[in-house]
């Protein structure tokens, strides 16, 4: 299947000489959840600039539905919705006309249904004929919010939707990319949020100092990048590690209260199964099993230490 | 073509228009009433006739560019200044819009406001001296032409400027005495004859003199070479919004 949106060799040098791009090459398909990773500067919020058409690209090209960022500017554009990373809003205007604006310029006809809608959506609907400059923060990041989705993108940016964002906020954010997924919408968000990523995205992509380090499904990444741990909680504790135990590579922990074994998930050594027989004859009582998976906020930190 | 951009933008314009209504037309209502106080009772009751018209009618025209001139830049001007300022420009950007479509939206509005002001003028005008169109027609078209003109110079300007100073700065240094040097409240015949020919350096002449032509068919300069300046002002603004569009300058980084 072709690629909802193709990047090809993407450089930014900004004026000053800031490289902020390094040949980035990304490919994402339709449907599919894409979160960017990186630390602040990394070039996220470049990266989706260049291909919304708000910076101009060093060297390189993206393709949005096939259609050419720059030479087919306006079929790339109307496929695309865009939710900046600050918080820009016309402090005069309400959040209606605002909707009723942003329709306009996509080209497409007054339509106060879809607009409701919109504004319900997003609970903003009694706030419609309010000014924006009396909006809360959180409000005037689901009107940006509204903003992009009321002229029915196909591929929806959200540049760190939930940067200082609250917890029920950030919630409903989450809610609602798993909705726009159903209905076919790709999600390209970035964030330097773990958890974000982890919670809502089928493929991470890792971004440091204008690199795309990798992209990859986030539970291969997970597998194969991530170390696995199983702790064994013992009855009684022990004093001495069973020679049997310390040869498969084990560890005591915990004042002989707890036995630990860390692999990696990919190693085909390691088989559980085995290893809890080999704990049951060496005679030592379990009360308790559980393996933990390192996060990605650790395999994060592991890639960046490798990369130069 | 995009229009319902363009029309977008326009009533989005139109509606900043609206919400400082009194601002952008009483003001300027006000400050011409001032002007003809002054010049008009003042002055008029010395000089009382310039090529045979009353002093205080033959301002009128003068008056009328003055407004237009600076309304037509500071409307443009901020009108795009303001959303690269806040950040707001982001969806303009990202929209299938092309650059000439959102000119078309913010110059239109702002010379639509232009033109409204300038027929208050007129129309208070009216209330304090006899005032006859010799021209309607070509009264029109200056007047729309500056209008277009003007804002798009003042759309430039917005473009280029970083911070607000530099938004006053054209307007405030080059343009307004630039207006009131262009004859606006005296025929150029009036001033000693090396002043005259200085005075051919200022495009702004060549405007007020068509315009007043379109009034009471008096001129310091032909009215044919007074088209040709503001169609040669309006390509000048025109070439070089095109090399802002072909590079983004100061729109994209
Ligand atoms: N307009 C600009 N001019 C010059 N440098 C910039 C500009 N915008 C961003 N940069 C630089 O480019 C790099 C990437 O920035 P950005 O894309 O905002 O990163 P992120 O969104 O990942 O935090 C940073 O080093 C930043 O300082
Ligand atoms: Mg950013």
């Amino acid at each position: 299947m072709t690629p909802v949106l193709s990047v090809q060799h993407l450089n930014k040098v900004y004026k000053d000489g800031q490289q902020a791009l390094r040949d980035i090459n990304l490919d994402v398909a339709k449907g599919e959840i894409l979160a960017l990773l990186g630390p602040n500067g990394a070039g996220k919020t470049t990266l989706i600039s260049i291909i919304c058409g708000i910076v101009n690209a060093t060297s390189g090209r993206v393709r949005v539905g096939g259609f050419d960022s720059v030479t087919q500017f306006r079929q790339a554009r109307s496929l695309i919705g865009l939710v900046p990373q600050e918080l820009t809003t016309d402090t005069f205007e309400t959040p209606k006309g605002s909707l009723n604006f942003s329709r306009g310029l996509f080209g497409l006809p007054p339509d106060p249904g879809k607009v409701e809608q919109v504004l319900r959506d997003l609970s903003l609907w009694d706030k419609k004929d309010n000014r924006i400059m009396t909006l809360s923060g959180g409000m005037k990041r689901r009107l940006l919010i509204a903003k992009a989705l009321v002229h029915e993108p196909k591929v929806l940016f959200l540049d760190e939707p939930t940067a200082g964002v609250d917890v029920a906020l950030r919630q409903d954010m989450w809610q609602m990319v798993a909705q726009l997924r159903e209905q076919g919408v790709t999600v390209v968000l970035t964030t330097h949020y773990i958890e974000e990523a982890e919670a809502i995205a089928d493929r991470v992509g890792v971004i440091s100092c204008g690199k795309l380090l990798l992209v990859e499904d986030k539970y291969k990444l997970m597998a194969s990048m991530g170390q696995k741990q199983l702790q064994v909680d013992l009855k009684t504790p022990l004093t001495e590690l069973p020679v049997t135990l310390a040869e498969l590579g084990f560890s005591l922990q915990n004042h002989g209260q707890q036995l630990l074994l860390g692999y990696r998930r990919d190693d085909e050594n390691i088989a559980v199964g085995a290893m809890l027989s080999a704990i049951h004859q060496a005679g030592v009582e379990v009360a308790d099993i559980h393996t933990v998976q390192s996060s990605l906020e650790e395999i994060f930190i592991e890639l960046l230490q490798e990369s130069p | 073509m995009n229009w319902r951009a363009v029309l977008a933008i326009y009533l989005f314009e139109m509606a900043r228009t609206k919400r400082t209504i009194s601002q952008s037309i009483v003001s300027p209502v006000l400050s011409t009433s001032l002007y003809f106080v002054v010049f008009g009772g003042a002055i008029g009751s010395r000089i009382e006739q310039v090529d045979g018209v009353s002093y205080g009618a033959f301002i009128v025209p003068g008056l009328i560019m003055l407004s237009i001139m600076t309304q037509s830049l500071s409307n443009a001007s901020f009108g795009i200044y303001f959303p690269r300022f806040s950040g707001t420009i982001y969806e303009l950007l990202s929209a299938p819009v092309s650059f000439w479509e959102a000119t078309v939206g913010y110059v239109g509005a702002a010379a639509s406001k232009s033109l409204m002001i300038g027929l208050i003028i007129l129309a208070t005008a009216g209330f304090f001296v006899p005032i006859q169109i010799a021209h309607p027609m070509w009264m029109v078209a200056f007047l729309v032409l500056t209008s277009i003109t003007f804002s798009l110079f003042g759309f430039l300007i917005g473009i280029w400027a970083d911070d607000f100073e530099k938004l006053q700065l054209i307007p405030l240094l080059v343009v307004t005495p630039l207006v009131f040097l262009g004859g606006a409240f005296y025929s150029i015949e009036m001033l000693p004859a090396a002043w005259q020919t200085v005075t051919l350096f200022n495009p702004v002449v060549y405007l007020i003199s068509g315009f007043r032509w379109s009034f009471y068919e008096i001129s310091d300069v032909g009215v044919g070479i007074s088209l040709l300046m503001v169609m040669v002002f309006m390509a000048v603004c025109l070439t070089l919004i095109g090399y802002v569009f072909k590079t983004g300058y100061r729109l994209k980084q």
